[in-house]
């Protein structure tokens, strides 16, 4: 079987249509699992659904087949079907309207299948849904996490998972054990702002401990920001960096955390 | 009413659609029009259901579009057919439904604010796929409306946080994957019997003799490892417990009761109408290894289930140990492992049900899930706690919960058809859930950290301010229906007869084995 090529044969010539449809398959697969890019991935799963339609829009092949449509003597709404029931209305009053020609089975077989290409334009609905649905998930994760790579996304995915399931009682057990580092920085940003917004909203009662906590706060922010789009930082950071100008003018007790504080402003600025 | 069958599915496909529209004029109509359109729903599956039971041979047929002829009497459109589990799935999908959009108004305004019109006609459109799942006779329509209740899925899931929509896109590359499996199988099934119609795929079959085809076994495989993928089955469960535990607490509650079970429909439909018993059973390999399988899945998902610290995620690896009971059920290949099987789906539904709404009500309260969250709730609000109580203890399987006579099912099978390494995993899985729920109870009751110290100074102190301890029972809306829900529990597992009677009367023309298959 193997000498006289039957294999090759069959696979190349004869049943070429399936054998592509399986390489399809394993390129769609394998691109789904193993690429790490998420776009990647769904170019993965536009190949995998594509082969499927290989597959279907293959079984309805027929040698020398017609595509499945009325000749003009068969309509039932044609010209043709209409005049002969005008011919037979006026004689046979039995006879239904627009009674067409007969479909011969010589004719019928000559019509390649159609349900499976029906099939197809349903499966291409449903696939065009799925990557659109797919995309959008992938705008939602890159403007949540600011990345598409997989790697990437799991680091980040873990970091923010360890915040939230932290036991409540992880103060009350022992106090005296520090919060685990990643959950250190949003909290303090998230105090450092509210002390911000406090002095803005009241310069007066600003002291010298408020200076204090906001002097981290530009730390902590600052490189938080990176990330975000240039246009967004002077409109993000100008206005905080105005409102602390009273606090820090009225509050000079303390110079040198006025100092970490000024050049930083001026480079947001 | 005649045409019942068609108005399960057409009630929320309606209202959906009044939703989107009426919903972009008023946010505030979209709650009463989607309780409107469940109840409508629930209404028609009942009907459904009677008509079901009171026909002769069992089931009811409907056509659409009237597409019959003479030549192929099972219609040549798609056919809508409800026999008894048909029907009793869809009556679980629309009653879920119906209790679960009683159960939005708050949740969903709270998670997901201003987004009530797009979430409303996604929370419909689920349920018409997944009702329609239950009920339709046509192999493709049966992808079509998988691939709906998915996509419906995907939103609803990935409408909450940036860490939902990251897990639902998992979630949406499997499920691809699983549906397009389906797809190909169907295609494969197609080739050989030339027909779409479940019944009728199943007469062709049998009247060539194909179950020695090559393709035959080509498309159970595909079609089998597609559902698999679908119901989470455990080396494929890795979107679950991710995508089910950051949804918002509404989708979590439908989703989670639902999804897995009606895919464990599709899949013991295959098995018993498309293929036929003699084929998947006997011609297959399936029924020698699937026990195995479900061996390893039970235990690594209740191992899995024991080392959260989360009750969502715990649930959502109970889901995943469930799947495997029911899937256990199916492939002992005995009689009372299927009517297990069937009965499981529907008792696990209602206790899943009553768990993520209690959970529900449980982060609104304590904005945790983490089970440190929960010390001393039970004085705070102690109704809640009952329904969560319930719902724990038909997962353990308590008599007079359902979970108690749909196990005893189960492992009556594995006992019967000499499956004895699935009886003993049931067992061993029965221990871990009785440790993890009375864990919880410890908590609930006694206020003790995780690593069991009292934090009180003893003697009924339990280290709680009086303020944590203070009366404050859920809200009405979300409280109703996790008591309806919970007393459903109970309602069905007091009159387990009267489900058990309707699906043997599913199985009887099966001839299944009462002892051992083999």
């Amino acid at each position: 079987m193997f000498e006289d090529g039957a294999i090759i044969n069959e696979l190349l010539i004869e049943r070429l249509n399936y054998f592509i449809y399986v390489v399809l398959l394993l390129i769609g697969l394998h691109a789904m699992i193993s690429k790490r890019n998420l776009i990647k991935k769904l170019i993965g799963m536009s190949i995998f659904q594509t082969s499927i339609i290989l597959f279907y829009v293959s079984i309805a092949v027929k040698d020398e087949a017609t595509i499945p449509i009325y000749k003009a003597e068969h309509d039932p709404h044609g010209a043709a079907s209409k005049a002969a029931a005008l011919e037979l209305n006026s004689t046979d009053e039995a006879k239904p309207l627009y009674a067409p020609a007969e479909l011969q089975p010589e004719e019928t077989q000559q019509y390649a299948n159609p349900l499976p290409h029906v099939l197809m334009l349903t499966a291409i609905v449903v696939g065009v849904a799925t990557l659109g649905l797919a995309l959008a998930l992938c705008l939602r994760i890159q403007q949540g996490y600011g990345t598409v790579e997989e790697d990437e996304l799991l680091v980040k995915i873990e970091r923010s998972d360890a915040r939230y399931s932290q036991s409540p009682l992880a103060k009350a057990i022992n106090p005296r054990r520090r919060p685990a580092r990643t959950s250190r920085k949003p909290r303090t940003a998230s105090k450092a702002t509210r002390v911000s917004q406090k002095s803005a909203s009241s310069p007066k009662s600003t002291g010298a401990t408020q200076t204090k906590k906001s002097a981290p706060k530009t730390k902590t922010t600052q490189p938080r920001k990176k990330p975000a789009p240039a246009t967004r930082k002077p409109a993000a950071s100008s206005p905080k960096a105005g409102n602390q100008k009273p606090a820090v003018k009225k509050s000079s007790v303390r110079k040198p955390a006025n100092k970490t504080t000024s050049p930083k402003k001026k480079g947001a600025e | 009413m005649e045409n019942a069958i068609a108005w399960v599915l057409l009630f929320p496909l309606i209202g959906s659609v009044a939703c989107a529209l009426l919903g972009m004029a008023n946010r505030k109509l979209c709650y009463p029009i989607s309780i409107i359109s469940m109840a409508g729903a629930t209404w028609a599956a009942v009907e459904t259901l009677f008509q079901a039971v009171a026909c002769p041979s069992a089931e009811v047929s409907y056509i659409f579009g009237g597409w019959v002829l003479d030549l192929f009497p099972r219609g040549v459109g798609i056919e809508f057919r409800a026999d008894l589990l048909g029907a009793l799935i869809a009556l679980v999908v629309v009653g879920v439904g119906l209790i679960v959009s009683m159960y939005a108004k708050l949740p969903v305004e709270k998670e997901t604010p201003g987004k009530e019109a797009l979430y409303y006609p996604l929370f419909l459109l689920q349920i018409t796929g997944l009702a329609g799942i239950a009920l339709t006779g046509d192999a493709f329509n049966l992808y079509v409306l998988i691939e709906v209740a998915a996509l419906t899925g995907y939103g609803m899931i990935a409408i909450g946080s940036n860490r939902a929509a990251a897990a639902t896109f998992n979630y949406l590359i499997l499920g691809t994957i699983g549906a397009s499996l389906y797809l190909l199988g169907v295609g494969y099934l197609y080739i050989k019997t030339g027909t779409l119609n479940m019944v009728g795929i199943q007469e062709v079959i049998a009247a060539n003799n194909l179950h020695d085809s090559p393709a035959m076994q080509v498309a159970f495989v595909l079609i089998g490892l597609g559902i698999l993928i679908k119901m989470a089955f455990f080396p494929f469960h890795a979107w679950l417990p991710n995508a089910y535990s950051n949804a918002p607490t509404t989708t979590s509650c439908l989703l989670a009761p639902l999804v897995t079970k009606v895919m464990i429909y599709v899949m013991i439909r295959m098995v018993l109408t498309v293929f036929g018993v003699e084929f998947s059973f006997e011609s297959t390999l399936w029924s020698e290894f699937m026990p195995w399988l479900v061996v390893i899945a039970i235990v690594c998902a209740a191992v899995m289930a024991l080392a959260q610290r989360e009750i969502k995620k715990m649930l959502a690896y109970l889901i995943v140990a469930e799947v495997g009971y029911m899937v256990g059920g199916v492939w002992i290949y005995n009689y009372y492992g299927l009517i297990g099987s069937i009965f499981h789906i529907i008792s696990d539904a209602c206790m899943t049900l009553c768990l993520f709404l209690a959970t529900g009500i449980i982060l609104r309260a304590c904005k945790t899930t983490h089970f440190d969250g929960l010390r001393g709730l039970f004085s705070k609000m102690p109704l809640t706690m009952i329904g969560f109580f319930v719902g724990g203890f038909s997962i353990i399987g308590l008599p007079p919960t359902c979970g108690f006579f749909s196990k005893w099912y189960l492992i009556t099978g594995g006992m019967v058809a000499e499956r004895w390494e699935y009886m003993v995993v049931l067992m061993f899985s029965t221990m871990v859930m009785v440790v993890l729920f009375f864990r919880l109870i410890e908590r609930i009751y006694l206020a003790v950290s995780e690593s069991g110290q009292n934090l009180g100074k003893g003697h009924g102190d339990l280290g709680l301010t009086k303020e944590q301890t203070k009366f404050e029972e859920a809200p009405l809306s979300m409280l109703i229906p996790l008591l309806i829900a919970a007393s459903i529990v109970m309602i069905i597992g007091v009159y387990n007869q009267e489900v058990v009677n309707q699906i043997e009367r599913f199985l009887e023309p099966f001839n299944l084995p009462r002892g051992t298959g083999h």
